[in-house]
């Protein structure tokens, strides 16, 4: 049933592509944004490096998550996927699908972030991109899940887009307290195990009750 | 306990609700203003000043501070469980008490940050510090301020009562795992004095404690006050109001 749901929805994306490469292009230039502001010196960027590229990260997400829903709702599909299946499978159908279309993306394109931000600039022989990429993996499916829970709920209010990002920001703040000190710590030499042990952790609890919630979530806004 | 089950089930009729609630309410804000009295005379006038941090007068703060921030947490976990009952047992009250809630506990959130912040200035030379206790508590405030924005965005109000009552349950879950990660992150606030022994002097605990108590009690007369004007929004169409608002303005013609 979920692969059958999950094919549906990675044929939906297929066919409006230019949307999913928006969040992605939005994390480039967010990110490409601060040398302008803050300063272009490689010590300062790569002090702001996981910060600056997480928090883009983290906007991205939230930006795609409209595509996933919005339009399924609007055009009753989203209440046909329901009645076909149960609303838990649909969740989890729309949330794995929204992280293979922009979790992934945005890992696979945060070492060129990392680039762009002098993220190795004074170090020969550690590369931090491996630490970045790993936190951006183990955390970006939370912010999914969450965001998916979120998203659900507002599908039926009047007023939308900014409202799903004041109900989720408190929500993905541990996610990156956590995933932005992995790679502080990682800069620093220190050891990053706990935090990535932590992002993991989240990732876990986010799993269990995520994609219940949002089921719920959507049942209330069609129904 | 079948008479417990059967008051629990009564009090899921508004009507029954509002006239019970009509009753306490006096006794509530009598108690109330007694116990704020008493306790704003002790903790600005009769008790000590604080001698060992230097403090002096600051410390008076402390007495709105705590009971505000206590209430910050409990009003949003009394959110959750009246939100879960609304879910589970579908009892139409719970949601109008989870919506009553909200901004005496949002009001309460925003007194706590701004006493301590208040406070901060003269003890620790700040108004603002990114400690754990005071990023969540802002963190918290979010929580507040988002459960009302998603309620009054939806046109259906049955709609806006379940799907805030999820979020209230989601934020319930959050917050330890938000408390415990800026923990980690950044620590300045003091730890958790008041249950201590030994931890708080007699001289301070008689003031805090009455204030506790009015305060308390001041939150439960706020969501009451809110928590009926809700029964009377929610059932303007049905009969008992009708003559509820009609009796009042007879009354009000006659004097």
């Amino acid at each position: 049933m979920i692969s059958t749901l999950l094919k549906r929805e990675l044929k939906v994306a297929r066919r409006n592509w230019i949307g999913l490469a928006i969040p992605l292009l939005f994390f480039i230039i967010v990110v490409s944004l601060f040398p302008f502001a803050v300063s272009p010196e490689a010590l300062m960027l790569q002090k702001l490096a996981p910060g600056v590229i997480w928090v883009a990260a983290l906007l991205s997400m939230l930006l795609s998550l409209e595509q996933f829903y919005r339009s399924d709702y609007q055009d009753g599909s989203l209440e046909q996927l329901l009645l076909m299946s149960s609303p838990t499978s649909v969740a989890i159908s729309k949330i794995f699908a929204h992280w293979l279309l922009t979790g992934l993306p945005l890992v696979i394109l945060s070492p060129l972030l990392g680039l762009l931000m002098q993220i190795n600039y004074g170090f020969e022989h550690i590369n931090h991109t491996w630490v970045l990429m790993l936190s951006l993996m183990l955390g970006t499916p939370t912010l999914c899940l969450l965001g998916a829970v979120g998203m659900s709920l507002t599908l039926a209010a009047n007023r939308n887009g900014l409202l799903v990002s004041i109900l989720i920001i408190p929500l993905y703040v541990p996610v990156l307290i956590f995933g932005a000190s992995t790679v502080t710590a990682s800069l620093e030499s220190l050891r990053y195990n706990g935090e990535l042990a932590i992002l993991g952790a989240f990732l876990m609890i986010a799993i269990v009750f995520a994609p219940f919630a949002s089921g719920r979530a959507l049942k209330i806004s069609v129904g | 306990m079948a008479k417990a089950w059967r008051w629990f089930h009564q009090l899921g009729s508004p009507k029954y609700l509002f006239q019970k609630t009509g009753q306490w309410l006096p006794w509530i804000w009598g108690v109330t203003l007694i116990l704020l009295a008493v306790g704003l005379y002790y903790s600005l006038w009769a008790s000590p000043l604080e001698a060992r941090q230097g403090q002096g007068h600051t410390v008076r703060i402390m007495y709105v501070h705590v009971p505000a921030a206590a209430l910050s947490m409990v009003g949003y976990i009394a959110m959750a469980i009246a939100a879960i009952v609304g879910l589970v047992w579908k009892m139409k009250m719970a949601f109008a008490v989870v919506r009553s809630i909200a901004p005496a506990g949002a009001a309460m959130t925003f007194l706590a940050l701004f006493t301590g912040s208040v406070w901060g200035k003269p003890t620790w030379g700040t108004w603002w510090e990114w400690d754990a206790r005071m990023t969540s508590e802002l963190l918290l405030l979010f929580l507040y301020l988002g459960y009302i924005a998603l309620h009054s965005s939806f046109s259906e109000r049955s709609k806006a009562d379940k799907a805030s009552a999820i979020l209230a349950i989601v934020g319930v879950i959050n917050i330890p795992i938000i408390y415990f990660s800026v923990k980690w992150w950044n620590t300045l606030h003091q730890g958790y004095s008041v249950t201590q022994k030994g931890a708080l002097a007699p001289e301070f605990q008689v003031p805090l404690f009455t204030m506790l108590a009015g305060m308390y009690l001041l939150f439960a007369a706020l969501v009451i006050m809110r928590l009926r004007a809700e029964i009377i929004l929610r059932n303007q169409k049905s009969r008992w109001v009708m003559e509820w608002a009609t009796a009042d303005t007879k009354k009000v013609t006659h004097d």
